[in-house]
């Protein structure tokens, strides 16, 4: 490892312009003759639109458009769409509700977008839009999943009975139903996981610019993955064709899942573009994130553990009402069953396993992706029960996961997943030698002496990173391959150029993988630059998000650079007149191993531009393209320990410390990895202690700001105690795990197994915030 | 419509500005300095944090007009040329930022928090000052550390200057 080059501890290269006020996000674009957008939204849960009424609207100072659903479809703009295809256990496809961009009928959420408004300023556009008057017809809303079930409930969409999208199941139900049977023990739980928005910092954006002249379109967007949007938009919405349709995802200001899915407002920008023939953005404030950003998780699950006579797990049987929302969102349906129920065997030895899902239409704003989608949902289900489990049979939490663990590998789960690498008990003695959980009885007998309850939890966890080979994503109902692109390009002066699909929103690929090319040529990673973002540099990706950019977007950097290696090494041989297979470059300098002589990189860079003397047949220049696709998913897994104390007077929970034992796989950038852990578990602690979606029974979004929705602060949270034990992941060149959601993933069963243990209680719901901790310790009382 | 003119990062600008302006957009959107950033409604996020005559103002809080005859200090104007300021040396070396949107505000709380406390800064105190400014990426983690970090690198630099001068 050299200073810049793979596990060095390097600097990020990005830092400069963001921490001296150089960022460019969407909002920081300027186009000539650019104005500005603003969206009328229902202020209903359900209702049918009966009359929009533009005139006086239009009429305001500085407005040049006032447009609505009926002439975004009379120009033949498509409805949204679900990219993944799920099938009910009875054969028939998932049943997907019309949405419109506009709406253009009906209203399903308080959020749902209406009418644009387009003005010079946004404060006139603001203005304007206040005077559009919509008249609707109230109708009763339905907001809670096992409401939305019952007979007689609000119909969201006519095309899903009874507000069912899909009843789904994955598993052998039979041999999981005779292993509860013959059980000596059976856990049981309702398990229910908090509804959250994402709230990435900088809120979303698009800008739409149609070129009359070219007659072309550019969309400035806050995308994980603009090649996505570029296609989406093109091939399902008839925007524009996709050589007519240029995509920039430029700085974005962190994601989280919520900016994989193309909106109705990019959509609407750049429509409405053409048709008042000026630039038109759209900058979301905080409580249309709130309202009209996908939200995260809403599952609701009954679950049951089988246990032999030796307390190992002979069954699981799961059972989930996951809410989708208003609409099915771009890859909503995926989240609660592939990214979910495949993970159910967790890290344990699980002989049948049986997960039935229910997705469910209802008057809030759509669900998908939220950082670890499906993952820590999963994780919550499994790690609950086994602190429930430990405890209902006496034994110590630690070693009855220890007792169930997977210990050989290859292990073929019976949810699909075929895992390649781990070391499971690796992380739990780490994380138990890092928390220093012998001393934990001492720990707590000190706290009672104060009057405050102590508990310790722990979560061990698995996820599937890496998405994902694309002929199995397919069979399983995927819309798109889930392959990387990446090209290499060497400068005549040695300088380098990566191009990917990947696409950075936080996460410093930037440097991470300069580091990889650092790695490979010795070339300083100042002078390698990296370039995401934009469909006209990068000729095709599919973004960031499930972990993916280090799995799948550096192997397919790493194999391009395969290619170029082996071109400059031919090339070298033949200035040097050595043997191919005796070049080798090390620090910068191509070399005939076991002699003297050597070239400096820039050289053989320059021979390939020059091409005065290249070996008989080869083309000038030093640049190549990769495909990658992966040929398994990643398995990131690790140890999570909460320590909490309650304080009995308050309720409130003050986490006494965190730690994380991960095993991601080999390492690129050890502070990178950190920070995305300790991002991670901020979000985690998040949803067990903080935060959560409320809507009123009328479908009015009770959290809809800063003020209401509780984001985890500085002062909420300790430092962290994170640490790797790594097993290289044997199925991609580069031995990566992934690292992006495991602390999402794994903390919130920590969380509430401490503060469960704590109160001596079966369960509380999450968040755990004060009034519910103080609320539980005086129903106990009681 | 008002005349604005205020002193920022050093240089005498003026403009006319909607009434309803705020400082924040004004800094934006007339003079171009983007290194501000508005990430809510409420003035919770703490990006949009300026210094305004030598106090950290959230610039979502205050109108353009308002602020006219003050001196404002930006994220922009915070190096000296090439020289970045210890607080922004801190974050790039503890990777106190991910995605960079609330880092100009964190930045510029920082360096307010630092000149508030000249006898030093502990993690408590830290935490519990930065709670106006929300970050979504790095659990705070690094940012304390950097801020931590930087609190002492200007204390040392502090005494030095003051052994130079005597």
């Amino acid at each position: 490892m050299g200073i810049e080059g793979v596990g060095a501890r390097v600097a990020r290269k990005e830092d400069k312009r963001f921490i001296t006020g150089g960022g460019r996000y969407v909002e920081d674009m300027v186009v000539p003759g650019m104005k500005h957008a603003v969206f009328v939204r229902s202020p209903h849960a359900h209702a049918e639109i009966k009359k929009i009424d533009v005139r006086q609207a239009q009429a305001m100072p500085g407005v040049v458009g006032v447009l609505t659903g009926k002439e975004l479809k009379a120009d033949g703009i498509g409805n949204l769409i679900c990219g993944w295809m799920i099938h009910s256990k009875d054969g028939t496809p998932m049943k997907m509700g019309a949405w419109s961009p506009l709406a253009v009928e009906k209203v399903r959420y308080v959020g749902d977008a209406v009418v644009i408004v387009i003005a010079d300023t946004k404060g006139q556009a603001r203005d304007a839009a206040e005077a559009v008057e919509i008249t609707y017809k109230e109708l009763k809303a339905v907001v809670e999943a096992t409401k939305a079930l019952e007979k007689g409930a609000p119909q969201v969409h006519a095309e899903a009975e009874n507000n069912l999208i899909f009843d789904w199941e994955l598993g052998d139900g039979k041999a999981t139903d005779a292993a509860i049977k013959s059980a000596a023990h059976i856990t049981r739980m309702k398990i229910v996981n908090n509804r959250l928005v994402p709230n990435a910092m900088e809120p979303r954006a698009a800008l739409g610019h149609y070129d009359k002249a070219e007659d072309h379109y550019t969309c400035w967007t806050t995308s994980q993955n603009p090649h996505v949007a570029r296609l989406v938009l093109s091939a399902f919405y008839n925007v524009a064709p996709e050589n007519k349709l240029r995509v920039i995802a430029p700085d974005v200001g962190g994601g989280f899942g919520s900016k994989i899915y193309i909106y109705p407002e990019e959509i609407v920008c750049l429509w409405a573009s053409k048709k008042t023939g000026v630039p038109v953005k759209w900058v979301a404030d905080r409580t249309e994130s709130f309202l009209a950003d996908a939200h995260g998780r809403d599952h609701v699950s009954t679950v049951e553990m089988a246990f032999d006579k030796d307390n190992r797990i002979t069954g699981l049987k799961v059972d989930t009402i996951a809410n989708l929302g208003a609409y099915m969102s771009l890859f909503s349906s995926c989240v609660p069953t592939y990214l979910y129920a495949t993970l159910l065997s967790g890290q344990y030895d699980i002989p049948a396993i049986h997960a039935n899902v229910r997705t469910v239409y209802t008057n809030t704003a759509p669900v998908d992706a939220y950082r670890g989608a499906g993952r820590p949902e999963a994780t919550y289900v499994l790690e609950r029960l086994m602190e429930a489990a430990a405890r209902e049979l006496g034994v110590s939490p630690a070693e009855l996961r220890r007792k169930n663990f997977i210990t050989s590998f290859p292990h073929q789960t019976p949810v699909i997943m075929n895992y390649d690498a781990g070391d499971y008990a690796a992380s739990l003695d780490a994380a138990m030698k890092a928390a220093d959980y012998a001393g934990f009885t001492k720990r707590r007998q000190d706290a009672a002496k104060q009057g405050k309850l102590r508990g310790i939890g722990m979560s061990c966890y698995i996820e599937a990173c890496g998405l994902a080979p694309s002929a199995a994503v397919g069979s399983l109902g995927a819309g798109v391959g889930l392959w990387e692109s990446a090209e290499v390009r060497v400068n005549a002066v040695g300088t380098i150029e990566v191009l990917t699909g990947s696409h950075s929103h936080g996460q410093g690929h930037e440097t991470t993988f300069a580091q990889l090319v650092n790695q490979r040529f010795g070339v300083p990673i100042d002078s390698v630059s990296i370039v995401h973002g934009d469909t006209d540099k990068v000729q095709m990706g599919m973004g960031t998000y499930g972990s993916r950019s280090g799995a799948v977007g550096m192997s397919a950097v790493a194999k391009a650079l395969d290619k170029v290696e082996a071109k400059a090494k031919k090339i070298a041989a033949h200035l040097m007149e050595a043997d191919e297979g005796d070049i080798v470059i090390e620090n910068g300098e191509v070399k005939v191993a076991g002699t003297d002589r050597s070239l400096p990189w820039v050289q053989v860079a320059l021979a390939a531009y020059t091409a005065h003397n290249l070996p008989a047949g080869m083309e000038p220049g030093l640049k190549e393209t990769a495909f990658y696709d992966p040929s398994n998913f990643t398995f990131p897994a690790g140890c999570y320990i909460c320590e909490v104390e309650i304080d009995p007077e308050t309720g409130l929970t003050e986490i006494i410390q965190f730690v994380a034992a991960d095993d991601f796989g080999n390492i690129i950038n050890p502070m990178i990895v950190e920070g995305q852990v300790h991002g991670g578990i901020a979000q985690g602690v998040g949803q067990a202690l903080l935060e959560g979606v409320h809507y009123d029974a009328s479908g009015q979004l009770l959290t809809a700001s800063y003020m209401d929705y509780t984001m985890p602060r500085a002062d909420d949270l300790p430092s962290f105690n994170v640490s790797t034990s790594n097993t290289p992941c044997p199925g991609n060149p580069l031995g990566v795990k992934g690292c992006g959601e495991a602390g999402a993933i794994g903390s919130p069963p920590a969380v509430i197994n401490a503060i469960t243990d704590a109160l001596g209680v079966v369960d509380i719901a999450m968040p755990a915030s004060p009034s519910t901790v103080w609320s539980t310790i005086q129903a106990k009382k009681h | 419509m008002s005349d604005v003119s205020l002193t920022v990062n050093g240089r005498r600008v003026s403009g006319n500005a909607e009434d309803r302006t705020l400082l924040v957009h004004f800094l934006r959107e007339h003079l171009g300095l983007t290194g501000t950033h508005v990430g809510c409604d409420t003035s919770q996020c703490g990006a949009c944090l300026v210094h305004v005559d030598g106090r950290a103002v959230k610039s979502c809080t205050m109108l353009a007009v308002q602020a006219s005859g003050s001196t404002i200090v930006t994220i922009e104007g915070l190096a000296n040329g090439a020289d970045l300021h210890p607080v922004q040396a801190a974050f790039k070396e503890h990777h106190g930022l991910q995605c960079g949107f609330c880092t100009p505000g964190m930045i510029m709380a920082a360096t307010d928090m630092i000149a508030r406390h000249p006898e030093g800064l502990d993690e408590a105190t830290v935490r519990a000052e930065l709670d106006g400014n929300i970050c979504r990426c790095t659990g705070y983690h690094n940012i304390v550390k950097a801020i931590l970090a930087a609190s002492q690198a200007m204390a040392k630099g502090a005494k030095g200057k003051a052994r130079q001068a005597a």
